[in-house]
Order: structure tokens, then sequence, then C-alpha cells
């Protein structure tokens, strides 16, 4: 596999753990005075999900398998 | 889910609601039948849309079809009885599960699609395991697992107009000559004939391409109905910081986790987004992209999607735990599925939003709806009807008639389901339709990255998979509902019952696998192309 590909999957790994914030677990202080932290660090979750995912469509992209899948069918077409 | 309390502040013979309701259902269908000026009258343009989708409406598609009234209704529910770690619960895990399974599994199985003309699951898992049994076993089971998903859709929002134009405390609902039996409510009968009708148009003449586009719009007014609402509802609380601050002082343990979950519970709901892997509707939408790079647009900005979509009505979900009735008085919900409804009506106080809401709420509905309809449709027609007959009796043209007939057999099936009473709550096997589906995820991603997965592996798997599902669900439907009345999830050793469904997708698909001849090396060829 190579490099990128590999940083990206361990980046993947470490949001899978990441997820499990039992440090904010009971935290009821707030971000900006109306969000609450555990919100705030999920809401951040996404956002950090959607830079992993951008850096995957950057680095990671399956080159081959697109220009194989848009080479001429070897098939007869679609079934219906 | 009962919507009767939107009317609780304008007066029942205000009907301004049901009118926004019905602009939107009349400009649904609008955009719908406008989408079939670009329908190519092939039965591929019905099916996949010549697999001609961009990015944008591949987006909105994909994502109107994986949200649901839950997103909006649930979400604020649940975030009310519960607190805010159902964000984390649900929405989190989905951003970064969801474009995982996108990425890794949507785009291969687009490519095989096109390749290899695949319109169904089915079709590629008989292809790729060469079993037409695996094909005729996976039918029956994707078929049982999508309707109650489909009932759902069309009871809730059914329910929506129904509920809406019911009597509230002394006043009598809407029409109350004309319906005198449902006390002015219009009767569910009639709601239910309305979504159905709406959606059986714009899918039986345009199939997939109009579902699209009606998908981008309604992904667009629900997503827009999140913002609108808790902007609304700050405000009359006196801003976001006033409204967390008097929840801060009356119920401040809604704003934290402990005792509200245990740490496996959310740990294992990490098993349900991987439902979508193995969604049928999600699999034909998948299949209409133009191109891989279709995907870069979903991949990356669904996780944003769906935060957008979710802070907001998780936030209301909170402020309703500390929100007062203009007397003073605590504010009180006879069930949690009133929340969002009930903050609205009586915070924001203007039939307008009560109709953008409302129409937000079926907007969310019916862009999984159609899908559903439709990815059954196609299933019908080729998996059963084609395959029958080998695929060369029928005509193009003939085809795409049997497509659109099938349309108004499963809309007139589920409506006629819908009417009836079920010895079982509907809502609740339509949570297990997504353990289900999540627990057979692990079939799909061997199919696609193992190649030593066997046919026999595979059925074993689907079959104990399938067994131990309908198990769990009958103990949980006819004993742990029983006695759990609260509406609290059943946990097996403290996880979700996914998690155990999908373990034994795994073990015996990894076992027999192993212990049975590897699949013919010209099919591992096909499906394993080697990297130039």
């Amino acid at each position: 596999m190579p490099m990128k590909n590999k940083t990206i999957w361990i980046l993947f790994t470490l949001m899978f753990v990441l997820h499990h914030d039992f440090w904010f677990w009971g935290d009821t202080s707030l971000v900006l005075g109306f969000l609450p932290v555990g919100l705030a660090y999920h809401a951040g979750f996404s956002l950090a999900a959607a830079m992993l995912w951008l850096s995957a469509v950057k680095f990671a992209w399956p080159t081959d398998l697109e220009r194989w899948a848009d080479e001429e069918s070897t098939n007869a077409g679609d079934r219906a | 889910m009962n919507l009767s309390i939107l009317l609780a502040a304008p007066k029942p013979a205000d009907l301004t609601p049901l009118w926004v309701i019905v602009g939107y259902l009349v400009l649904l269908m609008a955009l719908g039948v406008f989408s079939t000026r670009f329908f190519r009258g092939t039965s591929n343009d019905f099916f996949v849309a010549s697999r001609s989708i961009g990015p944008f409406m591949l987006l909105m598609s994909i994502f109107g079809t994986t949200m649901t009234g839950f997103a909006l209704v649930g979400s604020s529910a649940e975030t009310y009885t519960t607190g805010i770690g159902v964000y984390g619960l649900m929405a989190s895990w989905s951003g970064l599960i969801h474009s995982a399974c996108f990425f890794l599994v949507g785009i291969k199985l687009w490519a095989f699609g096109k390749k290899y003309g695949y319109l169904t699951q089915c079709q590629y898992f008989t292809d790729r395991f060469e079993s037409p049994t695996l094909g005729y076993l996976l039918f029956p089971v994707l078929v049982l697992l999508i309707i109650p998903y489909l009932l759902v859709g069309l009871i809730a929002s059914g329910s929506a107009i129904t509920g809406l134009t019911g009597p509230v405390g002394p006043n009598a609902g809407y029409f109350p000559e004309t319906f005198a039996a449902t006390k002015g409510a219009i009767p569910k009968s009639i709601s239910h004939a309305v979504i159905a009708g709406v959606v059986l148009v714009y899918v039986f003449l345009g199939g997939v391409r109009s579902t699209v586009w009606a998908n981008t719009f309604q992904t667009l007014v629900f997503m827009a109905t999140g913002v609108i609402t808790i902007t609304l509802v700050a405000k009359a609380l006196g801003g976001p910081v006033e409204a967390t601050r008097a929840v801060l002082e009356k119920a401040p343990q809604g704003l934290a986790r402990e005792g509200k979950m245990s740490h496996l519970q959310f740990f294992s709901y990490a098993f349900v987004p991987l439902s979508v892997g193995m969604f049928p509707h999600l699999f034909q939408h998948w299949l209409t992209a133009k191109s891989a790079k279709s995907f870069r647009l979903s991949v990356v900005a669904h996780p944003i999607f769906i935060m957008i979509v979710w802070v907001p009505c998780v936030m209301i979900g909170v402020w309703a735990t500390a929100a007062t009735m203009p007397n003073g008085s605590p504010m009180t919900f006879t069930n949690a599925n009133q929340v969002l409804p009930k903050m609205v009506s009586v915070l924001v106080h203007s039939p307008w939003i009560t109709g953008i809401l409302v129409a937000g709420i079926l907007a969310a509905i019916m862009s999984s709806l159609d899908s559903q309809f439709m990815c059954l449709s196609t299933m019908f027609t080729n998996d059963i009807v084609v395959r029958a007959t080998g695929g060369k009796r029928f005509s193009d043209k003939q085809l795409l008639w049997l497509g659109r007939g099938f349309v108004i057999f499963i809309v007139a099936v589920t409506y006629a389901l819908s009417l009836i009473k079920l010895p079982v709550n509907v809502f609740d096997l339509g949570v297990w339709c997504f353990s289900g589906f999540g627990g057979l995820f692990p079939l799909v991603f061997a199919a696609v990255y193992w190649k030593r997965a066997t046919k026999l592996g595979v059925i074993t798997s689907l079959l104990a998979t399938a067994s131990v599902w309908a198990g769990l669900l009958i103990y949980d439907l006819t004993v742990y509902k029983k006695t759990h009345t609260g509406g609290e999830d059943m946990l097996i050793g403290g996880v979700m019952p996914v998690a155990i469904i999908f373990s034994v997708c795994v073990l015996t698909l990894v076992l027999v696998s192993l212990a049975t001849a590897p699949p013919a090396p010209a099919t591992v060829a096909k499906f394993f192309p080697e990297k130039r």
C-alpha cells in the first residue's frame, strides 16, 4: 500500500479512537457561551471527518479503478 | 408522529400551514414532472439515469436518501430525553462511517456496475460469487428489510398531515364538517394517499432521474428548515447564550453524557451507520454517478451536511429541557416527538413557520421514500422478471413499462399496508432495519476486498445473520418491549444488537470461506483488476 494511503488509514483509525471522548463525558462547560463542550467536540469531529475525507480524495484516490471502469465495457452493456 | 401540537398557538381555522404544505407538494411534483424533460425514454435512464448524475446532484440525492424525518424530529426528541450525547452516538459516527462506505464500497460498486452493467445488488452478488442461489436468497432478505423502513416513511409523513389538521384541546380540527369522524383531521387514508400519490407521479414518469431532482430540492428544503427553526427559536429564547444558561441552571445533566448512556453503548453505535453499505436504494444512487469523480463531493461534504442538519435540532432538544410557556410554567411534552413542533409553535408562534417546519419534515421523509419505491421497482423488474425470463424476452420499452408497473404495484401495496393495523409497531421494526443492513455490511465489504470469500461462506453468513437478526427482533418485540416500557434501547452485554449481528456475519463468513474451495481464478480476475 502506498505511503499516502497508509497515512489516510492511520488517520482514520485515529479518528475512530478519538470519537470516544471519555474526557468530556461529564463535562457541562460551554464553548462560545452556548454550545456544550461535548457537542462542540463532536461538531468539530464532523468537520475533522470532512478534512480526513478531503485528504483521502486528494491523496488516496483510486485512479486505477477509475481508469479501469472508464475503459470500454467488456460486457454487452447495461443489462436492462 | 403527532404534530397536532403545532396548532396550539394559531386558531384551527387558520389554514396557512396546510396551504404551505400544499404549495410545497405541488412544487415538488412540478419539479419531478419538469425533470422528465431530461428523461431519455430508455429503461437504463429509468433505473440508473443513464449513469449521468454529476457531483452536486449525487451529493444531494445521497444525503437526502440517508437522512429521514428522524434527523429533524427524532434528533431533538432523543436529545430531550438522553442529552447531547445523541449527536456523537448517531451524527458524528455517521459522518465518519458513511463517507468511509461511499469511498471504500460505493466507488467500487459504481465501477463494477458501469463495467458489467449491473442495476441491482443481487446481480452483482450473483456474478461475484458465481451463485444464482445467492441472488435468490439475498432478494427476499433485502425486500423484507426495506419494507418496514418504507412503511415508517409513509405512515410518518401521512401522520404529519393528519396530526397537523387534527383537533387541539377543545378546538376542532381543520375540517370538522367534512371529516366529523376524525374531529376535523384529514383521515390517514387520505393523507397517506396524498404523499404516496405525489411520490408516485414523479417516480413513475422519470424513474431515478426524477427521484434525484426531487431529492435535491427536498434536501435543500429540510436543511433550510433546520437553520430557520434554530434561528427563530433561539431568538425567542433571548439568544443562544441565554437559552443555554437556562439549561445550565435548571437541567445541566442534558449538557453532558454522564448517567445518560454507557461507554459501550456509545461505541457500539458505530455499527449502525454501516447499514448504508447495504442499502439497496443507496446502491442504486451510487450507480447513477457519471464518473468516479462525482463521488468526491459526497465523500467530503456528507459529514458537514450532517452537522448542519443535526446541530440545530440537538440544540433545540437541549433548550427544551428548560423552556417555559408564556405564563412562566415549565414547558412539558406528552411524548418526546413533540419537542420540535411544540418549541416552534409556542415560541415562534407563526403559522407560516409551522407550515415550513412540516414541509421540511415531509421533505426529509419523502426524500428517502421515493428512492425506496424506485429501488424496489428496479429489483422486482430485474431480479425477478428479467431473470426468470432470461432477459431476452422484453424490448427496452417493455422493460421501462415493467419498471413503471412495479412502481405502481409497490406504492399500492405500501399504501394498503400503511392502513392496516399490524400486530407490531412498525416504528420498532424500522429501527431494526438499520441493524439488519448494518449487520450484513461484512458481505459487501468482503465481496469488494477479500478474494478468498466464497459463495458458501457468503450464503452461510447471510442465512446465519438473517436468523440471528430475526431471533433478536422477535425477542425484542415479544419479551423486551413488554418489560421495558421506557423506550430504552435493547442492549446485549451492554452493546447494541447490531454489534452481535455484525460479529455473527463476520465469523461465519470467514470460517466457512476458509473451509471451502476458493472462487475460480477467472472470477477473481474479473472483480480484482490488476493495478496499472
